[in-house]
């Protein structure tokens, strides 16, 4: 057996290799795609307070009919033609960063029960030496939210760090706080 | 329900821990409460894919298409992307970067007073054949200096950006020349706990790939996180 290659960070120089995938607006090479058009913004901060100018953010997400566009996800949902599912911005001088996209689908868990909408997100940065992975709950979806299994292993008084909230006119506001007040949840997977 | 074939956790001490106080950066910038451990759904087994479609001929080869030869030691760099399972991963996309041979950057943060090469912009990207075999044709880069303690240098290195067949496949590392005198003080480099795990971020000096009166070779295979055989229960 092989063991992985360790990880390393993207240190501060990593817009000269990774912008050339950078992608904003998921809707963008789908014209054909439904669904609830949705904004997300928001901003990477250390436990400072101060932005993370020198980072990047990518998320990966299930269409709106909850299928991933990948060939481990057979279930016999549609695919939109153009949708990836896949985004990846900069963080700008003030740590923020925006998406635009559809609010996805559910998609099962591993015990097959539905799973609450979610965006998977990672984020990479200078000084972190692997990247954080964490994930964005909708604030619409209490219902589910509170059954969600995956919220469910999150302490209470955190889970407020993966929901996102409504900013008005289709946008929704979501912070990641790297470590310290309100530090977001993240996830080993 | 069928269960999820699970990709495996980190074999013991092979993966950096967030905080490095010698990297002085990771004491802020790392998370300060423990993981959550998640069992792995589709959300994770699952991942953005890349064929060849994202790849231009030449996107792979550093030394052109910046009007001229960048300035340098040419060198090939070619290896393999596997998975733990020693599976070859084909069509993976790997996207590089790196500093030019006078140890400089393409970037408007890169203030190290030391030449830009108007025939060099550090950036390739290419996808993994059939086999998982890869190639980029570059210059060998330069150490360079950062501000992380005293007269802190960096060792020769290439970064490396793969996503695998899945989310929970992402790696970003970075690839190190034999023999670099600067590797036992590096922080990044050494924030990988164990030995063995570090040096698999060495590439080997390539004879077979080695074109003479042309370029030396380095070879560097790459090992993506490996899935179980059989569903968890």
């Amino acid at each position: 057996m092989l063991y992985a290659t360790a990880s390393q960070t993207v240190g501060p120089y990593l817009h000269i290799g990774l912008n050339g995938l950078n992608c904003a607006d998921l809707t963008a090479s789908a014209p054909e795609l439904a669904g609830q058009r949705i904004v997300i913004e928001g901003r990477v901060t250390d436990p400072d307070g101060e932005p993370v100018p020198d980072g990047m953010v990518e998320i990966w997400q299930a269409n709106p009919a909850g299928r991933y566009r990948h060939p481990d996800d057979a279930r016999e949902l549609p695919l939109v033609p153009g949708f990836t599912g896949f985004g990846r911005v900069p963080t700008e001088a003030d740590g923020s960063f925006r998406f635009v996209t559809v609010k996805p689908g559910t998609v099962p868990g591993p015990d097959g029960r539905p799973q609450a909408p979610h965006i998977m997100v990672s984020v990479f940065m200078r000084g972190l030496v692997k990247h954080v992975a964490t994930r964005m709950y909708f604030p619409d979806e209490a219902a589910a939210n509170a059954a969600d299994a995956v919220l469910a292993l999150v302490p209470a008084e955190r889970r407020g760090t993966l929901i996102a909230s409504d900013a008005g006119n289709g946008t929704l506001r979501w912070d990641v706080a790297l470590q310290g007040q309100g530090e977001t949840v993240f996830f080993d997977i | 329900m069928t269960r999820l074939a699970q990709y495996r956790r980190p074999y013991w001490d092979t993966q950096p821990e967030y905080r490095f106080d010698p990297y002085a950066s990771t004491q802020k910038r790392s998370p300060g409460q423990p993981l959550i451990a998640l069992p792995q759904s589709l959300s994770e087994v699952t991942g953005p894919t890349f064929g060849a479609e994202f790849v231009r001929e030449g996107d792979n080869d550093l030394t052109v298409g910046n009007g001229g030869e960048p300035i340098g030691e040419r060198i090939l760099v070619t290896g393999r992307v596997l998975d733990e399972n020693g599976r070859p991963v084909p069509n993976a996309l790997i996207e590089v970067w790196q500093a030019n041979a006078a140890g400089r950057y393409v970037h408007k943060r890169d203030q190290h007073d030391a030449p830009l090469d108007p025939h060099f912009s550090g950036e390739g990207r290419t996808v993994t054949d059939a086999s998982g075999r890869y190639q980029f044709k570059t210059i060998k880069p330069g150490a360079y200096p950062w501000r992380n303690h005293h007269n802190a240098w960096r060792p020769q290195h290439i970064h490396f950006s793969l996503f695998g067949n899945a989310y929970a496949t992402r790696l970003v590392t970075q690839m190190y020349f034999p023999g670099d005198p600067l590797l036992p003080f590096d922080p990044i480099f050494n924030c990988v706990p164990d030995e063995k795990a570090r040096d698999r971020l060495v590439a080997s000096l390539d004879w077979e790939t080695t074109q003479p009166e042309y370029a030396l070779g380095y070879h560097f295979d790459i090992v993506l996180r490996g899935r179980d055989a059989t569903p968890m229960e």
